[in-house]
């Protein structure tokens, strides 16, 4: 997947992502239209298709709510790199199928950088500076559930 | 080998002798939790399993309490979405309004969870029943809805650290205290992942309340699971819980422990002599200062309740100090008992009338102003003190609010000073 970086800070927490307010529903696509808007008002207005969120440590901490991985993926957001991530966002992206890496390295991406992320094969690519990174792959445990399209299908295929 | 407390639980959900940090594990579940926010999703990925049956429908709690009495048609919505399953699957835990409470203070308090149990919620705060000596753990609700489906859930068994309290408590200290100083220390992320166990003679000397209040925060330090030694304190709790509940069904209570030899990755003493009541500064948990530290911060909004410091004791506190005083009148003071019977007894025991009489404003249960939700909402530029959990940038409202966390005692001086104050300050 290949697309521009958009660059946040460190902690980013899930009443950045999706606030609150907007939490009396979970189509997706009504909350994609409030993605980041606490974090920056003109995100959902600005992010393309393929876009990659670039973010430091402990990406998506606070609340439980899935709907702000919802909210980032039906936004159109194609992948979130961070040096880490809030444990329930990180089981959240991996349940709904929204694919999320950590790299160290995130102070070395400027906003609107084209990145070219290969999963598979473990490595992040910034296209714009120049530079390859390597990338953790996923525990086999994790891998086969990603593989099979998300929670839902993972256990539905050991019925 | 040696094992932890958490570990111990989590081994005896998988079938395991014994389980180790970095393994990943499938667990049995014998609760799963959701919210009026998180359940509606769940049940609509559970419809993709396209199955008859929840894997138990004693064991499945539905709590609408985040927007409840419902704020809007939305809202009201999503809890009509979980009534319509709890019919459907036959669901016996689902707590209409006028026998909820805020989830993590309703169920403790029901005895529907107990010591030795291994619960998942789809709220971050699912943490708090660790200080009953259960593994209990916030996930979101696709895992909601496997859980629900299957009774069963995919961990990553956590690293472990110990916390171990000692030494006399200053006036006017609560467990929220003690953890907001850890959180202080170590960070909002100092314990991402991993397990935070909390022990020490200190805690011996916590009434359950303030555990609960305690465990309830695990996740701010960016916890996997709060846990707490059960001790003779907790068996009292929890049968008395089933004794004043004669038709909750329940299993055994098992009261594990952690080997004297059990490994950690860390260790940390803290000496309660060192720790004032805290206040955390805006918008992380950890930007906590001692309350004579705090300098002069006016404050518009006071808010005593929620999953944290919503339960009898807080309120017993609160109207300790506010009792014969006024609030500041540029603060409005907003108190919710937790739950039903959390209102109940406040009301028998006279506290309301002392918090009327100092110009509060009293709520039925509700989630409400923690999270933004309803019932107290701070416009552009307000401050609030909250006894509630998180202090994030609109947390309780406008992009450019500010909440300061702090215990009940704090909350309710800095309502009368109309600034941020001890009830010594009064």
């Amino acid at each position: 997947m290949q697309g521009k970086a958009w660059k946040f800070k460190d902690h980013v927490d899930t009443d950045l992502i999706i606030p609150a307010r907007y939490l009396n529903t979970h189509d997706p696509l009504e909350l994609a239209k409030h993605c980041m808007e606490d974090a920056d008002p003109s995100f959902a207005g600005k992010v393309s298709k393929g876009d990659i969120i670039v973010a430091g440590e402990n990406f998506g901490c606070g609340s439980s709510r899935e709907h702000a991985p919802v909210a980032i993926k039906a936004a159109g957001v194609s992948a979130v790199v961070a040096k880490s991530f809030a444990r329930i966002f990180f089981r959240n992206a991996i349940n709904i199928g929204l694919p999320i890496v950590e790299l160290s390295a995130t102070d070395e991406i400027n906003e609107g950088d084209i990145l070219d992320i290969d999963v598979e094969n473990g490595s992040l690519k910034n296209v714009t500076a120049g530079k390859n990174y390597k990338i953790e792959p996923f525990p086999a445990f994790m891998k086969n559930i990603i593989n099979k399209g998300g929670l839902v299908n993972y256990v539905k295929s050991k019925r | 080998m040696s094992q932890t407390i958490t570990e111990k639980i989590l081994a005896a959900h998988c079938g395991k002798k014994e389980v180790h940090p970095g393994e990943f594990i499938e667990a049995d579940v014998d609760i799963v939790l959701g919210n009026d926010i998180t359940a509606p999703p769940a049940i609509k990925e559970f419809e993709k399993f396209g199955i008859k049956k929840v894997f138990n429908k004693d064991r499945i709690m539905l709590v609408p309490d985040h927007f409840t009495p419902n704020k809007d048609i939305k809202s009201a919505q999503q809890v009509k979405e979980m009534r319509e399953f709890t019919k459907k699957y036959g669901i016996t835990h689902f707590f209409e309004l006028g026998c909820m409470g805020v989830e993590h203070a309703l169920l403790p308090e029901q005895g529907l969870v107990y010591p030795g149990q291994l619960i998942i919620g789809a709220d971050s705060h699912t943490c708090t029943y660790g200080a009953l000596g259960a593994f209990s753990t916030g996930v979101g609700s696709t895992d909601m809805a496997a859980g629900m489906a299957t009774g069963k859930v995919w961990l990553k068994v956590p690293e472990q650290m110990k916390f171990v309290f000692k030494g006399k408590f200053n006036k006017w200290v609560s467990g929220k205290d003690l953890m907001l100083y850890l959180i202080g220390k170590i960070g909002v992320d100092g314990a991402r992942y991993r397990t935070l166990e909390i022990t020490g003679p200190a805690i011996d000397k916590l009434s359950m309340d303030s555990r609960l209040s305690m465990a309830n925060m695990a996740i701010e330090a960016g916890g996997k699971n709060g846990i707490f030694i059960p001790d003779e304190k907790t068996k009292q709790y929890v049968e008395s819980a089933w004794k004043s509940h004669k038709d909750t069904k329940h299993g055994k209570a098992l009261y594990y422990s952690s080997d004297a030899d059990a490994q950690y990755m860390s260790v940390t003493e803290y000496d309660c002599a060192e720790i004032e009541p805290q206040v955390a500064f805006p918008h992380l948990p950890e930007n906590t200062k001692p309350i004579s530290k705090v300098g002069k911060v006016k404050i518009d909004q006071s808010f005593i309740g929620s999953c944290t410091n919503g339960r009898i004791e807080d309120l017993r506190i609160a109207a300790k100090v506010l009792k014969g005083k006024k609030r500041h009148s540029d603060v409005r003071l907003i108190v919710i008992p937790a739950t039903q019977e959390i209102w109940q007894q406040a009301n028998d025991e006279g506290l309301f009338d002392i918090f009327m009489k100092a110009g509060a404003a009293i709520s039925t249960p509700t989630c409400g102003p923690c999270l933004g939700g309803h019932m107290g909402i701070l416009a552009e530029g307000e401050r609030a003190v909250a006894t509630s959990n998180r202090n994030f940038v609109g947390r309780m409202g406008h992009p450019k609010s500010e909440v300061y966390l702090s215990n009940a005692a704090i909350a309710a001086a800095s309502a009368v000073a109309g600034q941020l104050a001890s009830p010594e300050d009064l």
